[in-house]
Formats: structure tokens, sequence, C-alpha cells
């Protein structure tokens, strides 16, 4: 039994990752970089609309990818709160990765050999991406953590920040094959593997905020701004 | 058909321009098998000149003059980075793409302007220059991009009318040089050329769709249309009159056709493609001239290509501060990374 509710969460996480990374052309520190951010954006943005496609045929209201991206208001996104931060500078788009993947890479690996035939095939694909995102996100992590006094002081300041949100990678009651909390153990042992080598402490600990979601508004206002001011068109 | 037949990346065997790129390829390869010639400075000029003339290559390893050298090194920089300065105008655009379907193709294809950059900076480093010489020479100033690129995107038809015109252009000027004389430039012109037909496909595609779409999608694509036509015409640089690199390029075999046939190869190629898109070429002077076979057309203004080349274009300041600032947030990345490299070395034993 898969929920609608649970291939959003999935489906929102992808895309909203996507955005955030899409708004980096071309101010990424190296051009390398600026193709490797690409590629991840790709993969997300790939995967999202597969799982949006999918969440739209169990709704069966005749929603599609669009209608599910450009036409529903942050109150209606599923997504956890970790994706949608921003990324002030490079370490945050470093912790995020890493912090996501983590997570990302065990669950598809979990999907890929569950009960729902779809998700089973969506994940197959996404697996194999996700395990390059947590490459990259772990030799990025080492690089920024054990490189010069300031890389250190910048991306421990990204995961001290981000921190309290991973917390909601895990929660959410939508029913599907994998639960996510089934996850936590794996990705605290990957996460905390990564930031002993990187020489970088582990944060303690807090509690999710809560509240408004003023980033995701933002975000989503950006992203559905011209779809919306043309009702009905194609394009 | 000058490339723009829309019918799929494999259709290069009709001697279109993808066959073109192919022929160029089967070159390369035969040129690779070459030996090296040494000798004295005058046996070496005359290889070189015979190299040419037989219309083979010249490679890293072959002397070469310093003038060629130079000169190389100049348009292969200027191409450069134009790709990487090419991301911005529709990099902007990848937030607001109105489709999941359009959003991937734009982040692909803004990916594929980073990558050619980088096979283009690798090609200059043949040439004995490094890419962060060429990077800071971009930053100061002393080296150019394409004028094309300093003019705005203003609605989302403008990524449309930048595939059609300024990619489709991009593609006519650049066919020639995978034949250029030079193996790793016309290597690197061969993988571009073949990704840049997808993205005139998809460009095309953008318009195709507007301008069947509502009311306000076509006069969007006809706005946009409006706007890049004369800008992409200038794209193929001044007139042959005025042309100060032309003569010795076409000599050396590094440029093929001159900037006005190029010019007239784009036009001719647009008219019968803008009747397909159901858009109208801003031209009043647009007419079929019997005598000649091609298009007559109004020249673009090349006094204002000379003032956005020197600086004076609507967004010159934008894109450079774009680029500046990439480069500076990004050096404490960079220093970190040469740490950790460094810290790495230290802890493998020699």
């Amino acid at each position: 039994m898969t929920t609608v509710d649970y291939v959003l969460r999935l489906g929102d996480d992808a895309l909203i990752t996507a955005q955030r990374l899409g708004a980096w052309y071309a101010a990424g520190p190296e051009m390398e970089e600026d193709v490797a951010l690409a590629n991840i954006a790709l993969d997300q943005l790939g995967a999202a609309r597969l799982l949006l496609t999918y969440a739209g045929e169990l709704e069966g209201a005749g929603r599609d990818e669009d209608a599910l991206a450009y036409r529903r208001s942050a109150g209606e996104f599923r997504n956890c709160r970790l994706v949608e931060q921003p990324e002030p500078d490079f370490a945050f788009v470093i912790a995020k990765l890493l912090l996501l993947s983590s997570f990302q890479q065990p669950l598809y690996e979990a999907l890929a050999a569950a009960g729902d035939e779809r998700l089973a095939a969506i994940g197959g694909k996404a697996l194999k991406e996700s395990a390059y995102h947590l490459d990259h996100g772990t030799l990025w992590t080492l690089r920024l953590g054990d490189g010069t006094d300031e890389s250190h002081r910048r991306v421990q300041e990204a995961f001290d920040t981000l921190w309290p949100y991973t917390g909601g990678l895990f929660v959410g009651d939508a029913v599907g094959p994998v639960e996510f909390a089934s996850l936590r153990d794996t990705w605290q042992s990957t996460v905390e593997d990564v930031l002993r080598r990187a020489t970088l402490e582990v944060p303690s600990p807090s509690p999710e905020p809560t509240g408004d979601r003023p980033q995701l508004v933002a975000l989503l206002a950006e992203m559905q701004e011209l779809h919306r001011a043309h009702p009905g068109a194609r394009w | 058909m000058y490339g723009n037949d829309f019918a799929g990346p494999d259709a290069g065997s009709d001697g279109g321009l993808l066959g073109q790129v192919e022929a160029a390829e089967a070159a390369l390869r035969a040129a690779a098998l070459r030996g090296r010639v040494e000798g004295d400075p005058a046996a070496l000029q005359d290889y070189f000149d015979a190299v040419i003339a037989a219309d083979q290559k010249i490679e890293p390893r072959d002397w070469m003059p310093d003038a060629y050298r130079r000169g190389l090194v100049r348009q292969i920089a200027q191409h450069a980075h134009s790709e990487i300065i090419g991301m911005q105008p529709e990099g902007s655009w990848i937030t607001r793409a109105p489709s999941l379907k359009r959003k991937a193709i734009l982040l692909a294809k803004v990916q594929d302007e980073a990558g050619h950059g980088l096979y283009l900076y690798a090609a200059a480093e043949t040439l004995g220059v490094s890419r962060a010489e060429l990077v800071d020479m971009l930053l100061d100033g002393r080296q150019k991009y394409s004028s094309i690129f300093n003019y705005p995107t203003l609605t989302w038809a403008d990524i449309g009318a930048i595939g059609w015109l300024v990619d489709g252009a991009a593609i006519v000027n650049q066919v020639p040089l995978c034949r250029c004389s030079y193996g790793p430039y016309a290597r690197a012109m061969i993988r571009i050329c073949k990704e840049e037909s997808f993205h005139q496909r998809q460009g095309y595609e953008i318009l195709h769709t507007l301008s069947r779409g509502t009311q306000a999608q076509h006069e969007m694509a006809q706005d946009a249309v409006d706007r890049w036509w004369y800008p992409s015409l200038a794209m193929f640089g001044p007139p042959d009159t005025d042309s100060t690199h032309s003569a010795q390029s076409m000599a050396w075999k590094i440029k093929r056709f001159s900037n006005d046939d190029l010019r007239q190869r784009f036009v001719d190629m647009c008219v019968q493609q803008a009747g397909v898109l159901g858009l109208r070429i801003p031209d009043p002077g647009l007419r079929w001239n019997e005598e000649r076979q091609a298009h007559d057309f109004t020249a673009p203004d090349y006094d204002e290509l000379m003032r956005v080349i020197k600086g004076d274009g609507p967004c010159n300041e934008e894109r450079m501060a774009h680029r500046r600032r990439a480069h500076s947030e990004g050096a404490w990345v960079r220093e970190a990374a040469a740490a950790y490299a460094a810290k790495q070395q230290e802890v493998v034993p020699a």
C-alpha cells in the first residue's frame, strides 16, 4: 500500500532540491563544479518528474507532474524542511548534499527491493544517481572540513545551521513500502563517519523548527510565477 | 540545408551540417597518424606551409609561427569565455521555466555550455597558456567574449529565440571550424557542434510551441525574435571590408568562409524556418534576389556592435560582475581543495 502523500514527499524532496541547485548556474567555485551541480540538479529533477507523475496517477484526479509542481501552494507541499533551506554559500550546498544523499541513497536502495513496482523501478534508477551524490557530498565535505581554517569554519557552520532540520527526514505518517524512520541508523552512521574523517564536530541534537515556511513560499513564487500567469497554456 | 533540418542528431549522412562534422572528424584521425618533423627554421616554416596547403592538421607537437599561435589563443579563449558567460542569460530562467520538461532541457543545455567552455580552455592550453591565465584576462577585460551575451533575457520566449537564432548563428559559424587547421581546436569544435544542434532544436521547438499557443504566447515569441534578430546577425562580426583578423586567418585555414558569406547563409536559412514557425523576421528590406539566388537584407548596426564589444551594451557590467563574484566567492573553496590535496600527498609516502 502506497499513499499519494508518501510519493509526494519523495517527489517534493527531489523537486525542491533541484530548484535550489538550479539557482547555482554559473556560480560554482570551479567550472567543473558548475557541471557537477547541474548534473545533480538534473538527476533530482528527473526523479521528481517520475515521482510526481506516479503521485498524480495514484491520486486519480487527472493531475500531471506540472499540475502538481506548479499549481499547489506551499501548504500542500510534502517535502522535508531540510531541502528548502537556503544556500548562502557553497558550504551549505555541500552540507545539504551530504545530509540528503545519506538519506536518499539507502531509501532508494530499499525501495528498489520493496513491493511497489513503480517505486522499485524509480528507486533502481535513482539509486545509482544518489550514490554519486553521496560520493560528491563526501568528497567535498572532506576537502572543506580538512582544508583551510576558513573552509573548516564555514562548513561546520553550515552543518550546525542545518542539523535541526535533519530530524524531518525521518518523520511523516504517510504509508509506503519503506518507513522513513527505519533509515535513521544507517543515515546517522554514514554522516557521522564522514564528519569525523573531515575533522568536523557532529552537532548536538535539537528540536526541528516549526511554524511558517517563508523560504518555501518564496521559492515556489519564483518557480510557479510564469506558469501561473498563463492558465491553460502549453509550453 | 545548413544543419537546421531538425530531423534529429543522427541525420548526418545526408551531407547536412552533421555530415560535414563527420567528414572533419575523419580528417583529424588521418592527421594524427603523421610523425613529428624537426629541422632548421626554414625547414620548419616550409613544413608548416606544406601542412596547411595540403589541408592537413597542425598538432601541439608541431612548430608553428608565433602569430598563428597567438591568433589561435585569442580566438579559442574568446570562444571559451563566450561559453562561460553565455550560461548567464539563459541560466537565470532555470528556476522560472514554465514546465518541468523545459526546466530539465534548459538545465542540460546550460550544463553543456560549461562543458564546452572546459573543452575549449583545454584546447587553448595545448598552445602553452593556462586556463587560470585566460580566466584572469577575461576578468580584467583584456580578453573579450561574444557581444551577443550582453543583451538581456526579458521573457521565456528569449530562451527560444536564443536557441533558434543565437545557437543557429553559432552553428553556421562553428561548423567550418571543425575543419580548422589546428587539430585540438577542430576536435573540440566537433564535440561542440554535435551538442549545439540539440540546443538549436530545443529553441526552435520553444518558439514553435509559443507561436501556436495563446495570443499572449505568440506575441511573446514575436517580441523575442524582434529583439534578437539583429544582434544575431551581428554575431558574424564586422563586414568583410572592416574585418581585421580575417585575411590571415583564412590563409592559415583557421577560418574557412568570410563573415559576410556566413551571415548570408544564416539569413537564407532563417527565412524558410521563420515561415514554418509562423513568425516574422523584423526586416522590411528582406526579399529574395533572383539574380544572386539569395536574400537581400538589412545589415545589423555595426556601430552598435562596436559599442557593445567595447563594453557599452545593456548587460556588460552585470555579466562581468556575476563572473567576478562567482570567481571571488569561490576562492576559499579552491584554496580548501588545494590545501586538502597537499595534506593528502603528505600522508601518502612517495
